[in-house]
């Protein structure tokens, strides 16, 4: 043991505090969700046409796409905070993959059928305005863990946050996607993306 | 099955220990820290040949444990939460060494020459030679090397780790040490 080990170890010592053992990466990733939802539900009531958003998932690709939107928002967003803590498996990044390709698979069924159609701008801003709030939300809860690894985090974090807006932008999207929307779609995932990637190494670090 | 056993009892006892020093019990964390560096020296093994740099990993791993010991869940095993630490910092140490090494560049000239016309007057050479001779013997072996062949024999990067069996980035991180190290020897000095 070098001097300097042996002074820093004193250091360490001085300067400890008791703290408290974080919840499991699970628990902590569904409290996440329930704020989500929360936070969500009230628009949702008030704003969405439930009638509608039940007609419309009467068809299977669109209950597909609806159904594997969530599923991606949920399971991203529980790989996020098992990467999180230092002795989770780097696997957990690729957890999201499985339900992020049915999403993608749905919606280019959905789409191929409904042709090319019109650029429809208000989905790209909905998922951004959406998404952003949801992913500052899961950074500030992720950030108590200090992630040793903040690219895979932002990465599943992100997707989690896109997962979630894109579900959440059903109750709100009345018409059947078409390629156009896809697009528009994925480019607003991206950018949700985007902006993980670059809020980590500010928020995670 | 005896490594297995003492594997085991170690593992309960840094399990005890970090739970301890979770709970606030500094002797306990000490303890703790002191006898995860030689395990932690020995994985880092794998990432860095040099012991100056393995040391370097051990001092990052204890700060990176202080930092983020509220991530340990008491339920689950310590050695694999404290090894994935470990492989982590070892890789992001190696990763900005090697970004330090490849913008970095050998001059001569930079350590030697200062911005006080004084300071770069070769009147008093041979004495602040023997001036320094002290604190040269203290410097660690490698450290020593490198600065004798790269500043006192004037030999080129390539000469040196011909000479003393260091490679070119292990003297550059060599030298940039003993001048730090000299600093703060002639500093406590004077």
């Amino acid at each position: 043991m070098t001097r300097e080990t042996e002074q820093l170890i004193g250091r360490l010592g001085a300067q400890l505090a008791p703290v408290r053992p974080l919840s499991a990466p699970v628990l902590r990733a569904l409290g996440a969700l329930l704020a989500v939802a929360l936070l969500a539900a009230w628009p949702v009531m008030h704003f969405a046409n439930l009638q509608v958003f039940a007609l419309r998932n009467a068809e299977l690709h669109t209950a597909l796409e609806c159904a594997a939107s969530l599923l991606t928002g949920i399971v991203a967003t529980i790989a996020a905070f098992h990467l999180s803590v230092p002795d989770r498996s780097a696997r957990w990044a690729l957890a999201p993959l499985p339900p992020l390709l049915l999403w993608l698979g749905a919606a280019g069924a959905g789409c191929l059928r409904n042709g090319l159609g019109h650029a429809n701008w208000d989905c790209v801003l909905f998922t951004a305005v959406v998404g952003t709030p949801l992913l500052l939300l899961l950074f500030v809860l992720l950030r108590r863990s200090h992630p040793l690894a903040p690219a895979a985090v932002a990465w599943t974090g992100g997707l989690g946050a896109a997962g979630l807006a894109a579900f959440l932008l059903q109750f709100f999207h009345p018409f059947d996607v078409t390629v156009m929307d896809l697009l528009l779609h994925a480019l607003a995932v991206a950018g949700v993306l985007a902006i993980a990637r670059l809020l980590a190494r500010p928020l995670l670090r | 099955m005896m490594v297995s056993a003492q594997a085991q009892e170690q593992e309960q006892q840094w399990a005890a220990w970090m739970r301890a020093a979770q709970a606030g019990d500094a002797r306990a964390y000490e303890q703790l820290l002191r006898a995860v560096a030689p395990f932690v020296r020995n994985l880092a093994r794998r990432y860095c040949r040099e012991a100056d740099r393995r040391e370097d990993v051990v001092q990052e791993v204890l700060l990176t444990v202080h930092r983020v010991r509220h991530t340990w869940d008491p339920r689950r095993p310590f050695s694999p939460w404290l090894a994935a630490i470990a492989a982590r910092r070892a890789i992001d140490l190696l990763r900005r060494r090697s970004r330090i090494e490849r913008h970095e560049q050998h001059d001569e000239l930079a350590s030697e020459t200062f911005a006080d016309p004084a300071a770069n007057n070769d009147d008093g050479e041979e004495r602040s030679l023997a001036d320094l001779a002290p604190f040269l013997e203290a410097l660690p072996v490698r450290q020593r090397e490198a600065l004798e062949a790269l500043k006192l024999r004037g030999q080129s990067l390539q000469e040196a780790a011909r000479s003393s069996g260091q490679s070119v980035a292990a003297l550059k991180v060599n030298m940039h040490r003993a001048v730090k190290s000299l600093r703060r020897l002639i500093g406590t000095e004077t």
